[in-house]
């Protein structure tokens, strides 16, 4: 790769890197489209209709509709707002939803940049997502708003804390916080799915809390709050939004497979080391999949139901798995 | 502490009973008709606007009287009809007959009303307009370009 | 437990205003909120008001069913029935077995109906975007039923004083009975994706308890006040048209919450398919409307006719003078008592749980307004 890369007037290093960063702003983009249409397909399925239809082929070309319909939308910024924050809010959203596809390992050679912290860095970046959705509820001047972004801060820092210790029961076994290292130590069909199956379900619960997915969706509560903290935000501002809650989406999935399934493992494909990619989209969207079902067939949790959820059930499991999994380790 | 764990195991059951019930409905025959490009059969007994009734065997092709009993009686006030008397002809000559379907609310009081039998609905249900007017039905050029 | 809180400072106020997705209707709620604790929720009613009431005086007897079916047009021809029930006791009229056997029949159509379409929309202000969709698909069956015998889907103008207006044949038998077995084998899947779903009722379970006696303060009836264990329905306690020949049960629930007007419903609907079965099984011949003279004149005087709508007691109350038109015509309608149990059921409630509050008490606001 260096000796293609090497161009005389720029360190090979940069160059990759900066392609790195473009592939992700594809994948962001190309996942935002993808996942957009599935989940109306889907949701269309599941309640016994078509979904999309009439644009392109059984709807394909919907998103591209919809892209165009909001870009070309009014920026409408309502009177008493706090306009900078206003203006600032989808793009706090937005922008840190980038970085962590550059940490990711796709493959064996697909990676941006592997970091010895990786996950620790990933879990950060995504945390920045609370501040920009109370800077949204805050500067929309609006109650509704204010409710949905309220909750939204509650419910995120309560669900870091079962998150965090599951991701601690698994770094105990590898003991590593660098993502391909975590890959490298299931590979074989060793994964840590088949270790830690209650690991598994709990850091799927808390992703599905901490990326507001239903039945955690309260800040977004549409038959109580009409949209919530995004309420006010039209065209562009509310798509970067859109946007950004896909992408956290496909981030949380793929740190599940990194840390439960295995990462790229798979049967054997030819170009292996770049090909093997293929099965970690798969795992991914298979995972991205299960949570389009899950909204669908589920109402809405109560907030502090959901608040005594996280204290009083997935706390307590993760906090007696850490301790299970690192008094096994130590016989 | 006993229910604790009930409630984890019967909670759990019903989560993943609700999504296989999903999942199977996932692989049925979607239950939606694509209109306008697939349509559905109407029931013959459909109220649409009113029609006079072609009959062929009377003069006029109709067998409005101009009484206005159904003027009279429509609740919604959404008939305007006139007759007049014509040289050589017994009894009154219908003129015109204005329905606005804009205020008709179906009701059935005019078609059960009219001595003769002379209303009945018709199975329309594809009503475009692009203003008020285009729902002021003549009822009368209605029945008269049927014939052709 | 509902999580009730104390009188504090800091309060604001927030309007559920007449367009929400949650209220069902155009009713305009206005919260004071500590939190998000409701503290005294105050409904404001009169976003609806189409003067029915006033229009029933200016109109003639027959003319007046069409103004009947769009005061509750989820439940139209029971107020169908309502109106010419009350005209007929008024005039000593009597309409002909086989058309109180209609009426009766496409009655308990209509209540299916609604409560399917109840069970749907509550589910949808909870969250869940799925059940709504297969109770609309089942819904969709009665609609088609009923289009081919009265000729309209939602605001209906089927029946006349002395019976009905066009003659139920075999297909519509038929197609009922096939709707019947459809609906019976739906029923378990509603149990097991909503009413065992535990999220659903950690929503609904111990929300809004209240007991017979506020019931019986605020003047509630239906399957509202069938949830707190007192068994009163119409057809059983002043039974009206054949109801006394059929054998149906009253459910009741006795803990007064959310959860048991929501179960009394759902077995109503199971009460509604047995009530069917056995109306088309002892349908009799004959005519199906009665010599009526044409022009209707009615006798000075008063009478007084009701009905069980899905939502409670509706009571017709008219008073005639001798001409074609009436005097006064008074209706009673279920939700505007149910609605008046807001303020004090809900004071201190969390807004998710006001929602659901207001969605098991199956409010249909153009009827409160009329």
């Amino acid at each position: 790769m260096s000796a293609v890369m090497n161009t005389g007037f720029l360190p090979p290093e940069l160059l990759r890197i900066i392609f790195a960063v473009v592939c992700a702003i594809v994948i962001v983009f190309g996942n935002a489209v993808v996942m957009g249409y599935l989940e109306r397909k889907l949701a269309g399925r599941f309640q016994r209709r078509p979904g999309p239809m009439e644009v392109g082929f059984h709807g394909i070309l919907q998103l591209a509709v919809d892209g165009v319909k909001l870009v070309g939308k009014q920026l409408i910024v309502p009177k008493q707002t706090d306009k900078v924050l206003y203006r600032l809010a989808p793009i706090i959203s937005f922008a840190p939803a980038i970085m962590p596809l550059v940490v990711i390992p796709f493959s064996p050679k697909l990676q941006g940049r592997d970091f010895d912290v990786g996950l620790i860095f990933i879990l950060a970046v995504v945390a920045i997502n609370v501040l920009a959705i109370l800077i949204a509820g805050w500067s929309s001047n609006n109650k509704y708003s204010l409710l949905g972004a309220m909750r939204s801060v509650a419910q995120n820092v309560a669900y870091e804390i079962p998150m965090l210790l599951t991701l601690l029961s698994v770094i105990l076994v590898t003991g590593t916080f660098s993502l391909r290292g975590i890959v490298e130590a299931q590979s074989g069909g060793a994964w840590f799915i088949f270790l830690m199956p209650v690991a598994f379900l709990i850091f799927f619960a808390a992703t599905l809390a901490e990326t507001n997915r239903a039945p955690f969706d309260l800040p977004e509560a549409e038959s109580e709050l009409t949209a919530g903290f995004m309420t006010e935000f039209s065209g562009m501002g509310f798509s970067l939004f859109f946007m950004a809650e896909y992408t956290y989406m496909f981030i949380a999935c793929s740190l599940t497979v990194i840390l439960f399934l295995g990462g790229w493992s798979g049967p054997p494909l030819p170009y292996g080391e770049y090909t093997s990619a293929l099965w970690f989209f798969a795992k991914v969207y298979a995972l991205l999949l299960t949570m389009i079902w899950i909204r669908w067939t589920f109402p809405r949790v109560r907030f502090d139901q959901l608040l005594n959820f996280c204290w009083k059930y997935l706390v307590p499991f993760s906090l007696v798995h850490l301790l299970v999994t690192a008094v096994v380790l130590k016989l | 502490m006993k229910e604790y764990f009930a409630l984890i195991f019967t909670g759990g059951k019903s989560l993943i009973v609700g999504m296989m019930i999903t999942l199977r409905e996932l692989f049925r025959p979607v239950v939606t008709v694509q209109y306008p490009r697939e349509k559905l059969p109407i029931s013959p007994n459909y109220r649409g606007h009113t029609i006079l009734i072609r009959d062929d065997e009377k003069p006029l092709k109709h067998r409005c009287i101009s009484c206005k009993m159904c003027e009279r009686e429509c609740p919604s006030n959404c008939i305007d009809l006139a007759g007049e008397k014509r040289e050589g002809v017994k009894g009154m000559v219908l003129i015109k007959y204005r329905l606005d379907f804009t205020k008709c609310s179906l009701c059935g009081t005019c078609v059960e009303i009219c001595p003769t039998d002379a209303l009945d609905f018709s199975n329309e249900y594809q009503h475009v307009g692009f203003s008020r007017e285009d729902f002021h039905y003549d009822l009368l050029a209605m029945v008269e370009e049927e014939e052709k | 437990m509902t999580t009730r809180a104390e009188k504090g400072e800091q309060r604001y106020v927030l309007n559920m205003g007449p367009q929400h997705p949650s209220t069902h209707g155009v009713l305009r709620v206005i919260l004071e909120m500590e939190g998000e604790y409701v503290m005294d929720p105050q409904p404001v009613l009169g976003y609806g008001h189409r003067m029915h009431e006033k229009m029933a005086e200016c109109r003639s007897w027959p003319n007046f069913l069409p103004n009947a079916a769009r005061m509750d047009y989820l439940a139209a021809l029971i107020y169908n029935h309502g109106y010419v029930g009350v005209v007929e006791r008024l005039a000593g009229i009597e309409a002909t077995p086989r058309a109180e056997y209609i009426r009766v029949i496409t009655s308990e159509l209509n209540r299916l109906q609604s409560h399917l379409l109840w069970l749907g929309v509550l589910v949808l202000d909870l969250g869940a975007f799925t059940p709504i969709m297969y109770t609309f698909e089942d819904r969709e069956k009665i609609l088609d039923i009923l289009e081919d015998v009265t000729g309209s889907r939602l605001t209906y103008c089927y029946m006349r004083v002395g019976g009905v207006v066009r003659d139920i044949d075999d297909k519509f038998v038929e197609r009922t009975r096939e709707y019947i077995k459809w609906q019976r084998s739906r029923m378990p899947m509603y149990d097991k994706l909503v009413t065992g779903n535990i999220i659903f009722r950690k929503r609904i379970e111990q929300i809004g308890e209240f007991s017979p006696d506020m019931a019986r303060r605020y003047g509630l009836t239906g399957p509202v006040l069938r949830g707190t264990g007192i068994p009163y329905d119409i057809r059983r306690a002043e039974p009206y048209s054949v109801y006394p020949e059929f054998d149906f049960e009253i459910p009741t629930e006795t803990s007064g919450d959310c959860m048991a007007a929501y179960l009394v419903r759902v077995r109503e609907i199971e009460q509604s398919l047995r009530i069917l079965e056995q109306a088309l099984d002892k349908l009799p011949d004959g005519p199906f409307m009665a010599k009526v003279p044409k022009k209707l004149k009615l006798p000075a005087g008063d009478a007084c006719y009701t009905v069980e709508s899905p939502r409670g007691e509706l009571v017709y109350h008219l008073i005639g003078d001798g001409s074609d038109t009436p005097y006064r015509m008074k209706i009673r309608v279920p939700s505007f008592s149910n609605l008046s149990l807001l303020p004090e059921l809900c004071s201190g409630m969390l807004l998710s749980d006001l929602c659901a509050c207001m969605g098991s008490l199956d409010l249909v606001i153009p009827e409160i307004d009329r």
